[in-house]
């Protein structure tokens, strides 16, 4: 009897801890194909804000042997702590892509996002992505960035903002250039942002924006340079650039 | 089992020797356990946890000799603040540990404000005194104000920040967002400066709707707004068919005819021959600087001042477009649409070229039966239930008050007052984004409507109203900084009346009212030469050739432009200095031509600036080709040495130039003549 009894509520126990446990997470989706590839459609690479969805949601693509879309496939995206996908894993379209929303963690930086996908044999198949999440001083410099920057520094013309790049005779480096960037220390980056392209012999077409500019609005454009960077920026700028 | 009890008694309380024992050995752990709970508790674990952390590291030294055992607090009376966060986050102010994998030691990010001065709470909330993890981060039944998602953490800057700080975006973007879907049409949300958040979506009065648009128009718009323009800020109220079909009874029969009444159409003036001249009226008038419209490949061009366009035909009636395009004044005297002096041909022109753009599958399902009393009875019941007065100006019903709950404190709501339904996750900030998202979502009879928002809009919309807590409504004014307001200025006498009616301030800003479109006029009058401003009001030329949005031609008579040149010249006049105190004629050749090298050179101006129109390609800057026609020399002097002294915001950077470098730069600026602007030069 007394067993019986300690079965039951064990029973019991046992359940409703399941319950509640598989309640965030419903069952594994079961594919009805699998591809031989994963690639990237869109969304990669984006610049959001910490704890904040991206602009754009992340479309990857299983593809078959054929090399075309295959509808069907299990998709499942996995990020560091944070990071949260809506959905978070899905089956593959008519055109065999998936569609989720990423939100971003709560720490600024770069995020190494992954969608994989088993293969026939049951391997699995990774597409790593980088997106990066702007805190405090970085949306400060971007919002600067906006404001004074990026008519000279980025090629992109846009119908309300055109480029004024081409009619300059040194091409400014856009910020995501990380190989020209990087090598340049902060201290460097400071000057001659403050002070102009001819504080370091550079061209006098980079006006000194130091006396427009606070000191912190100047170090919050550094770290806006920094954490856009590409390839991703190490610090110590000094060290990386003797390396 | 009797004996054996007895024989531990005998044991422990035998005698009195035993007795005494035993009590003081009760007595010890008894003693004992207070500090052992102390010893054993969570934030020791995490100073424990720090403290092998930092030994680990090159300066550990340093870093050892920061820390500082037992409960910290940060304690500011002033603020209600007592903050013992610092007990386990160790490293906030460690420079070095700006990179620890672990979150709870990592270095707080680059903020303007110092942990001493704020404390923790202040912006991130959650229960700043408790000292366990779940109590201080987490809602509690004794604490109803857990941590702030991250999200959502401009709220925090909100609470003191009433203007727009440059860092944070989304709390701008959200108070914006609230402005201009007219939220506080019915939510009142007062700002802790004692000044309100106002609506500026400007929505149309309905005393007249019968002489714009159809009851069949009407009907189709409010089942579904943004079937008519995706962009239509009028939310969706999903009526039911008969109570829309009611509703637009009752919205044509209030209507009353327009004093003096629209007259019928021109029909006698016929539209241009050329078909493309609508197309090329509404390109050179510029009304895409304000309205949108979809090109041939349904793609939206143009701005959001006013109204999309895509299918004006199918709303407006023909003989109103006519009217309205004469003189927007006679049906809306509060538009912030300019009176364009267009002559009878150039109306049927731009009128004819609007009524071309319609949806006609809109309306083409709605088949309305003339309508009865019950139904216009039932109509203004829904009218009145549904608050359209709130925004609306509605013939015969009362604007309401207070129709909706007050926001000023949403930030700080208890739970307990909150009616949470399933799906809505169970915490302020969950409740209020669902609350944007679908209000409906809460029960089908609330009044809320359906607002067309984007994912991010709502995470916008609920960062602004979390920053209305009670400690923005009652901290110390001093902490506060303050919002900034329009202020009321308005032009004065005749050529205020003319201003007034081309609507300078829909674009420009002048005193601190107006728009932000164009340049701010305020100092114009020491700005620009009287010859040049006169020239330009004739016609305008394009001074900043990357700019879509462009001044606009009004067709000005030679009376109205003297007028406004006249008003101008003498008012808006800076009182930093005269705009004569810089005579031309000082200048030498020599000196043009230091300045000119100056240009080039050292100042690289022609990176943004063209001064040549031959060479020179820079276009972020106004085109300075024919500056010495347009300014005086004063104020390219005092431009030079401080740009945004005299017009705030611009971009131009400040140079730090000396003295004489600004006066050979403004005797070479001054010396440049061209007429016109580049295409003319090129002819």
């Amino acid at each position: 009897m007394k067993r019986a009894l300690l079965a039951i509520c064990t029973l019991m126990l046992v359940t409703g801890g399941c319950s509640h446990k598989s309640k965030p997470q419903p069952a594994s989706i079961q594919p009805i194909a699998n591809g031989t590839a994963i690639v990237e459609s869109s969304g990669g690479k984006q610049i959001g804000y910490i704890g904040m969805p991206l602009d754009q949601p992340v479309v990857v693509q299983v593809n078959g042997a054929s090399g075309s879309g295959v509808a069907g496939a299990a998709v499942n995206f996995s990020g560091p702590t944070g990071v949260t996908f809506t959905p978070a894993s899905a089956l593959t379209d008519s055109s065999g892509q998936v569609t989720s929303t990423v939100s971003l963690g709560q720490q600024a930086g770069r995020y190494k996002i992954v969608a994989s996908t088993p293969d026939a044999s049951g391997k699995k198949l990774e597409l790593p992505l980088d997106e990066i999440a702007l805190g405090y001083q970085q949306t400060l410099g971007a919002q600067l960035n906006g404001q004074y920057c990026i008519r000279c520094h980025d090629p992109e013309s846009t119908p309300l903002r055109v480029s004024n790049m081409d009619n300059l005779s040194v091409k400014p480096h856009p910020f995501t250039e990380g190989d020209t960037l990087n090598k340049i220390s902060d201290a460097d980056l400071i000057a001659i942002i403050s002070h102009g392209g001819p504080a370091l012999n550079k061209s006098a077409e980079m006006p000194p924006w130091g006396y427009t500019l606070s000191k912190s609005d100047i170090a919050a454009l550094v770290s806006y340079i920094r954490a856009v960077a590409d390839p991703p920026y190490e610090s110590g700028g000094l060290v990386y650039a003797q390396k | 089992m009797k004996n054996q009890l007895k024989a531990v008694w005998q044991f422990f309380f035998g005698d009195s020797a035993r007795a005494f024992g035993s009590v003081s050995l009760i007595l010890l752990v008894l003693l004992a356990i207070s500090p052992a709970k102390n010893h054993f508790s969570q934030w020791r674990h995490y100073q424990k946890q720090y403290l092998h952390l930092i030994r680990g590291r090159a300066d550990a030294v340093t870093l050892e000799r920061h820390f500082q055992g037992g409960i910290q607090q940060i304690w500011i009376p002033e603020q209600q603040v007592t903050d013992r966060c610092t007990t386990c986050h160790l490293g906030l102010k460690e420079a070095s540990l700006a990179d620890v994998s672990a979150v709870a030691f990592r270095k707080h990010p680059v903020v303007p404000h110092s942990l001493t001065e704020f404390g923790c709470t202040t912006c991130h909330r959650g229960q700043g005194a408790a000292t366990t993890v779940e109590e201080a981060h987490n809602s509690t039944e004794q604490w109803e104000q857990p941590l702030l998602p991250a999200k959502y953490i401009e709220a925090g800057c909100g609470q003191c920040h009433l203007e727009k700080p440059t860092a944070t975006p989304f709390l701008n973007q959200g108070r914006d967002l609230i402005s201009s879907n007219g939220c506080t049409h019915c939510h009142t949300i007062k700002r802790g400066d004692g000044t309100y958040i106002l609506p500026d979506d400007d929505p149309p009065s309905l005393k007249h709707i019968a002489d714009k648009t159809t009851r069949e128009w009407i009907y189709a718009w409010i089942k579904d707004p943004q079937a008519y323009a995706g962009t239509a800020t009028m939310p969706n109220y999903h009526l039911r068919d008969d109570d829309a079909r009611d509703i637009s009874a009752f919205v044509i029969s209030q209507s009353t005819a327009l004093q003096p009444p629209i007259q019928p159409g021109q029909t006698d003036t016929k539209p241009a021959e050329d078909p493309a001249a609508g197309t090329s009226l509404y390109g050179q008038s510029f009304c895409a600087s304000c309205h949108a419209m979809q090109n041939a490949a349904g793609i939206l061009v143009g701005g959001n001042v006013g109204p999309e366009l895509t299918g004006i035909g199918t709303k407006a009636k023909p003989e109103w477009l006519q009217d309205w395009v004469a003189n927007p004044n006679h049906y809306d005297p509060g538009t912030m649409m300019p009176h364009y002096r267009f002559d009878a041909t150039q109306v049927a022109t731009l009128a004819g070229f609007l009524e071309s753009k319609t949806e006609p599958d809109l309306v083409a399902n709605v088949h309305l039966d003339p309508a009865t009393s019950p139904q216009i009875e039932h109509g203004k019941k829904l009218v009145v239930e549904n608050g359209c007065a709130s925004c609306h100006e509605i013939n015969g019903i009362k604007k309401p008050e207070n129709f909706a709950p007050e926001l000023s404190r949403i930030g700080s709501k208890p739970l307990s007052q909150l009616l949470f339904v399933e799906g809505v996750e169970h915490t302020l900030p969950g409740y209020v984004a669902a609350k944007v998202r679908s209000p409906r979502a809460f029960g089908p009879s609330l009044k809320m409507p359906q607002f067309n928002l984007t994912p991010l809009q709502i995470d916008a919309i609920t960062t602004a109203l979390l920053a209305q807590t009670d400690r923005s409504q009652t901290q110390p004014p001093a902490m506060r900084i303050a919002s900034v307001q329009q202020t009321k200025y308005e032009p004065a006498g005749h050529a205020g009346q003319l201003m007034g009616d081309l609507r300078c301030l829909t674009c420009h800003v002048i005193n601190g009212h107006g728009g932000d479109m164009a340049p701010d006029l305020t100092w114009e009058g020491t700005a620009v030469q009287r010859e040049w401003l006169t020239q330009f009001l004739k016609n305008p030329e394009t001074l900043r050739p990357a700019l879509i949005r462009r001044m606009p031609k009004f067709n000005l008579t030679d009376a109205e432009i003297t007028t406004l040149a006249d008003y101008m010249m003498t008012v808006y006049q800076t009182p930093q200095f005269d705009r004569d105190s810089l005579p031309v004629s000082e200048f030498s050749p020599a000196v043009v031509e230091q300045g000119r090298q100056l240009f080039y050179s050292k100042f690289a101006c022609q990176s943004c600036h063209i001064a040549d129109y031959a060479k020179d390609k820079g276009y972020i800057g106004p085109a300075l080709a024919g500056t010495g026609k347009r300014f005086y020399a004063a104020w390219i002097y005092h431009w030079l040495q401080d740009p945004q002294s005299l017009r705030p915001g611009t971009i131009e950077p400040n140079q730090h130039m000396t003295d004489d470098e600004a006066r050979s730069l403004t005797a070479f600026l001054m010396s440049l003549n061209a007429t016109g602007s580049k295409e003319a030069t090129k002819k």
